[in-house]
């Protein structure tokens, strides 16, 4: 089950039925995470687990509402944090929430360290935005896909190009697109580091090529799933509670790479 | 680089005054701010005014929000603080910087009334909101429900809304009912906000002119010493006059 709340929670749901794993994939933009969900879903339901993968702003309530606040309003810090929050609540009730009662495993691209980095950033007060998503349910995993600033300006350049929120325009930091790319993924980056001691991520170099890192991200995934059941069988039933330790090691499946 | 944090837990530094009132509906704190605010006009001070729930992009959500009933009690908090937040930033602390005088028709106290009757938790909702400027007046208007309900079915607005009887909570079918039992806990709310805000309670079942005056009296010993700003010169005059008159 998922560890129960991040902080005062939801009063009407009973963290204790949460009976799947969730798992967090964090990290600045342009890391890679997308594809490492996607061949990560993949492998998991190969194993015969059910999988439901959640991204950042998609919830039907706020996208189109986040969309236009992005073209047109440009935001203070809280309704911009708060329009986020407000998404992810929708997302956590309505999608992450049912999905970890009925024994699924969630992968979330990204989760609210995201949106605490970004706050911080642009407020430099941690407490106020972990006040606010003191609802979110804590997840049995995160793994952090940690780039440099250096090399991620330059893959960035190479995939799609820097565009104005990634960069983070809106905090005038640089005199272009490029100086501003640097400083500010530089100052998310920073957060990142320190919020991975703090919170106790995964740490995973994201420079490697991407079948090392998604060796690594299996690797750090299996311990949680150990305390299931045994993969390859019944393969519809709901992962089962764990409220167990392991007392032994059970490697009966491997890595299909 | 980045701005002093303000909190609600302290008074705000600016120049400005900010003044709220608080209430179910049908206790007539909307009335009695209408009439607060042409009485400060008239005397040349000049007030912005300001309500909740009115800011272009969430009232739209809300709206989408409302017509698929996806909103659960914590997308509807999270959605007034956003709406909130943006109403802040553009409507209030401007004026409340350049010292002018801010009129807001409902607070946070309202979120913190009725998000906490709908199901979340009260201490969550109070640090979501630390942002805000702490009013320097919070008046609130204390109603028996009975007298509410009378006023809404029988005057102005001869209709309870959906949301306003809680509805969506399913307390009861009969909308009045519903009104009867979702205000009825928002005025428990209201009790406890009370007193630990330390709102100024006003009794609502007086007559309008006897509120509006205790109200006027208040607010003006509260305005002693209050330099207002105005970016016009021809009314200096109202504005020494006004200095000069001492409520009786």
């Amino acid at each position: 089950m998922a560890s129960g709340y991040f902080g005062d929670g939801l009063t009407y749901v009973n963290p204790n039925d949460l009976k799947g794993k969730l798992i967090a994939i964090e990290g600045t933009d342009g890391v890679g995470r997308s594809t490492h969900i996607e061949l990560l879903q993949e492998w998991l339901e190969v194993q015969g687990y059910g999988v439901v993968t959640t991204g950042w702003t998609r919830s039907s309530l706020m996208s189109k509402t986040i969309e236009v606040a992005k073209q047109g309003n440009i935001l203070d810090r809280w309704s911009f944090s708060l329009l986020y929050a407000t998404d992810f609540a929708d997302r956590l009730e309505h999608q992450i929430i049912p999905a970890l009662r009925s024994g699924f495993i969630v992968l979330a691209d990204r989760y609210i360290y995201t949106a605490f980095a970004r706050d911080v950033v642009r407020s430099g007060d941690r407490h106020w935005i972990r006040d606010v998503f003191g609802f979110s349910v804590l997840p049995d995993l995160v793994c952090y896909l940690r780039i440099d600033v250096d090399t991620l300006a330059l893959r960035v350049i190479e995939s799609n190009g820097m565009n104005y929120w990634e960069s983070g325009m809106d905090l005038k930091l640089g005199a272009d697109l490029y100086d501003s790319f640097k400083k500010y993924q530089g100052l998310l980056i920073e957060e990142f580091d320190k919020m991975a001691e703090e919170f106790h991520f995964e740490v995973i170099d994201a420079r490697k090529p991407p079948e090392e890192i998604q060796e690594a991200l299996r690797e750090k995934i299996k311990p949680i799933l150990r305390n299931g059941r045994e993969p390859h069988k019944g393969p519809n039933d709901a992962l089962p509670a764990n409220e167990h330790q392991p007392s032994e090691d059970r490697t009966s499946f491997t890595s299909s790479l | 680089m980045t701005p002093p944090v303000l909190t609600f837990e302290q008074p705000h530094p600016f120049p400005g005054k900010l003044i709220i009132v608080e209430g179910i509906d049908g206790s007539g704190k909307s009335t009695q701010l209408l009439l607060l605010k042409k009485w400060l006009e008239s005397r040349g001070v000049n007030v912005f005014f300001t309500e909740w729930n009115s800011s272009e992009l969430v009232r739209e959500t809300t709206r989408r929000g409302k017509k698929s009933k996806a909103l659960t009690p914590t997308t509807f908090s999270l959605l007034h603080a956003t709406d909130f937040a943006s109403r802040l930033y553009h409507d209030i602390l401007p004026p409340l910087k350049a010292g002018m005088l801010v009129l807001a028709d409902r607070y946070v106290y309202t979120a913190f009334a009725r998000d906490a009757v709908r199901g979340v938790s009260p201490s969550w909702v109070r640090k979501m909101y630390n942002f805000a400027i702490r009013p320097d007046m919070a008046f609130y208007f204390n109603v028996p429900i009975e007298i509410a309900i009378e006023r809404l079915l029988g005057g102005t607005r001869a209709q309870l809304k959906y949301y306003e009887a809680g509805m969506d909570m399913g307390l009861s079918q009969d909308l009045t009912e519903s009104f009867r039992l979702f205000q009825s806990r928002i005025l428990a709310e209201y009790d406890k906000i009370v007193t630990e805000y330390g709102l100024i309670t006003m009794d609502a079942t007086k007559d309008i002119e006897e509120q509006q005056n205790a109200m006027r009296q208040l607010v003006s010993e509260a305005l002693e010493h209050y330099k207002p700003k105005r970016g016009t010169h021809g009314k200096r005059l109202f504005w020494r006059r006004f200095d000069l008159r001492k409520p009786e």
